[in-house]
């Protein structure tokens, strides 16, 4: 088998901002002293004069942001996803997105894959601080192509946008030509009918493989690439829960208000069935090279397969 | 407008902001009031807006950073012709476009919302820069309280549009020195407040008496001719200005007039009023 093609979707956000730069002169970037980081450096070059280095600042980033986006341009702006929705939380949510201001977040190191760095730095709480904000879209894409395609989504988006990306390299795996990208719409990879998972980040790729190992035992697993998880594609969850009776959620995220909490509050409602969450159990993360970490807290294929194997015992 | 329209006009305003505090049973009227002056100079005299066109492009923008005195933004907006001054009385009410802190989505001439303290200078740095990248000219006013300036994000903001050297943009300082726990150099003081306005890069006008239309107008015509840095105002006030039990009163920095106390502090005001009508 060859070798599978690996890219940071952070790699993908900076690249997707130079070519939306090329066609929109209103776009305009804005990090915090994490340019090299958030790989929007890319831009920098491009466009030094529509890149603004706002030093380590992120609250004030934010605000500033939201102030450019009253003038009619499209600020995007960078720093770690800890920083992004954690520490400017109150500023997304007073300055940006209560005045509905057309401000995307390019949220960059999300997840405990960020590695060595260690739970400071590892969030895993910023698909739920995000989706309780009204009028949020909260978006977090599987790969390259997915990521770019995501960046241009954002852009056309008329209203806050927050985007989580991935410091480590992840496998393509939409390199397909039927593949398309609809904010809200999440796309089946794998047809199943005794359970579906649904997954997003790079733990689409790993379920993927989770799903290859459990056909191996004879279950059969849909699989959905629910990369937008605000607004949640209901119709899609639904039809999926009642054609296959159990459903499984997989995020590098808290178990807790994520991809999972946000499946379960519209299974619980409107077609309840057994689920499982997968992702972070309500801990810290710790230092460790990314695929380490992904073993130990059964973000990876095995993980994923081996957790599956235990909910449906 | 000369001076004595103005002061006609801050007194309106007073007016405006004793009976939508009173008509909303809460709200704000100490630092409403400190900055009636201020907030009648720059709609009457300062700015380049509108009230017909309230989203004219190229209109100067203000951000009332210190949000909570929407009352006293409010009442000028109405006065300038925004809105009817009569919508002024369901100021806090539910269904009114009124929101207690100002809300740009549904009131015409607000171009920022604000309230959550440290916030506004940042979205007001946000529109200066947006201005020098893609070569406007309009220019940016946004006004603080000195109690707000202990709030970290002023300093990230300032630090910015110093280095940014954004002589666009104008940063007031309502030094009324009251916040809610007491006077600010007894809460946490951020004084010398000049001094560190300085140290980010700013040019630093000292306002003596923010409630006289003359030193404003030095102020403002001063900050007009500076280049290749901002300016800061920073403006002496008298929280409660215009009613006399107000006044220096810590107690009215968020609390609405009874009925008996709006019919003194109305008729003080009426009094002021009909003073200035025989100058």
């Amino acid at each position: 088998m060859s070798e599978v093609k690996k890219i940071a979707t952070r790699a993908s956000y900076g690249a997707a901002l130079v070519e939306l730069g090329k066609k929109h002169p209103d776009l305009v970037v804005l990090d915090a002293d994490l340019a090299a980081a958030t790989q929007t450096g890319v831009f920098k070059k491009a466009f030094p004069e529509r890149h603004i280095d706002c030093g380590i600042a992120e609250c004030n980033m934010a605000g500033v942001a939201a102030g450019i986006a009253t003038t009619g341009r499209v600020p995007f702006f960078s720093t770690f996803a800890m920083f992004a929705s954690g520490r400017a939380y109150e500023q997304v949510r007073n300055s940006i997105a209560y005045p509905q201001l057309n401000v995307k977040i390019g949220a960059t190191h999300g997840g405990i894959s960020v590695g060595e760095d260690g739970a400071s730095h590892q969030c895993c709480e910023d698909f739920a601080l995000m989706r309780v904000i009204p009028g949020m879209v909260v978006a977090c894409p599987a790969d390259d192509i997915e990521a770019k395609a995501l960046v241009e989504a954002a852009y056309e988006h008329k209203g806050p946008v927050y985007m989580r990306f991935g410091r480590a390299a992840v496998p393509v795996i939409n390199d397909n030509p039927d593949y398309k990208f609809e904010l809200g719409k999440g796309i089946v990879l794998r047809e199943g009918k005794d359970l579906t998972i649904i997954a997003n980040g790079l733990c689409v790729a790993a379920s993927l493989e989770a799903a290859e190992a459990l056909a191996r035992d004879g279950i059969d697993a849909k699989v959905i690439n629910m990369h937008t998880i605000k607004p949640l594609d209901e119709e899609l969850v639904i039809a999926a829960a009642k054609e296959t009776g159990k459903v499984v959620t997989v995020e590098e995220h808290s178990i807790i208000g994520g991809l999972g909490g946000a499946v379960c509050e519209v299974l619980s409602e409107k077609c309840p069935v057994p689920v499982k969450r997968i992702g972070v159990r309500d801990v810290f993360g710790e230092s460790g090279p990314a695929a380490a970490l992904l073993k130990k807290y059964q973000l990876d294929g095995d993980g994923i397969y081996s957790q599956i194997r235990e909910f449906l015992a | 407008m000369d001076k004595l329209e103005l002061q006609k006009t801050a007194n309106e305003v007073r007016k405006s902001i004793v009976t939508a505090v009173h008509a909303a049973a809460s709200g704000h009227p100490g630092g409403s009031l400190s900055s009636a002056e201020l907030y009648t100079y720059l709609y009457f005299e300062e700015l380049n807006i509108d009230p017909k066109d309230p989203k004219k492009p190229d209109r100067d923008r203000f951000v009332l950073s210190k949000g909570h005195t929407a009352p006293g933004y409010y009442s000028v907006l109405a006065e300038r012709g925004f809105f009817p001054k009569e919508d002024l009385k369901t100021l806090r009410h539910l269904g009114s476009y009124l929101q207690g802190h100002p809300d740009m989505k549904h009131i015409p001439g607000v171009d920022m919302s604000s309230g959550s303290l440290g916030q506004g200078i940042s979205a007001a740095v946000g529109m200066a820069l947006s201005a020098k990248l893609f070569g406007d000219d309009f220019r940016v006013y946004t006004l603080l309280g000195d109690g707000e300036i202990e709030e970290g994000q002023v300093w990230e903001a300032s630090m910015l549009a110093g280095f940014r050297k954004l002589d666009n943009l104008v940063v007031i300082v309502d030094n009324n020195n009251l916040q809610i726990d007491g006077p600010i150099d007894e809460v946490n003081s951020p004084y010398p407040i000049d001094k560190k306005f300085e140290a980010f890069n700013f040019h630093v006008i000292n306002v003596a008496d923010g409630n006289d239309f003359d030193q404003l107008k030095a102020a403002f015509d001063e900050a007009r001719s500076v280049k290749g840095m901002p300016t800061a105002i920073i403006m002496k006030t008298v929280k409660g200005k215009g009613v006399s039990f107000m006044e220096n009163q810590v107690g009215w920095h968020g609390k609405a007039p009874n009925d008996e106390q709006y019919e003194q502090a109305m008729a003080e005001l009426e009094k002021a009023g009909e003073a200035l009508c025989q100058k």
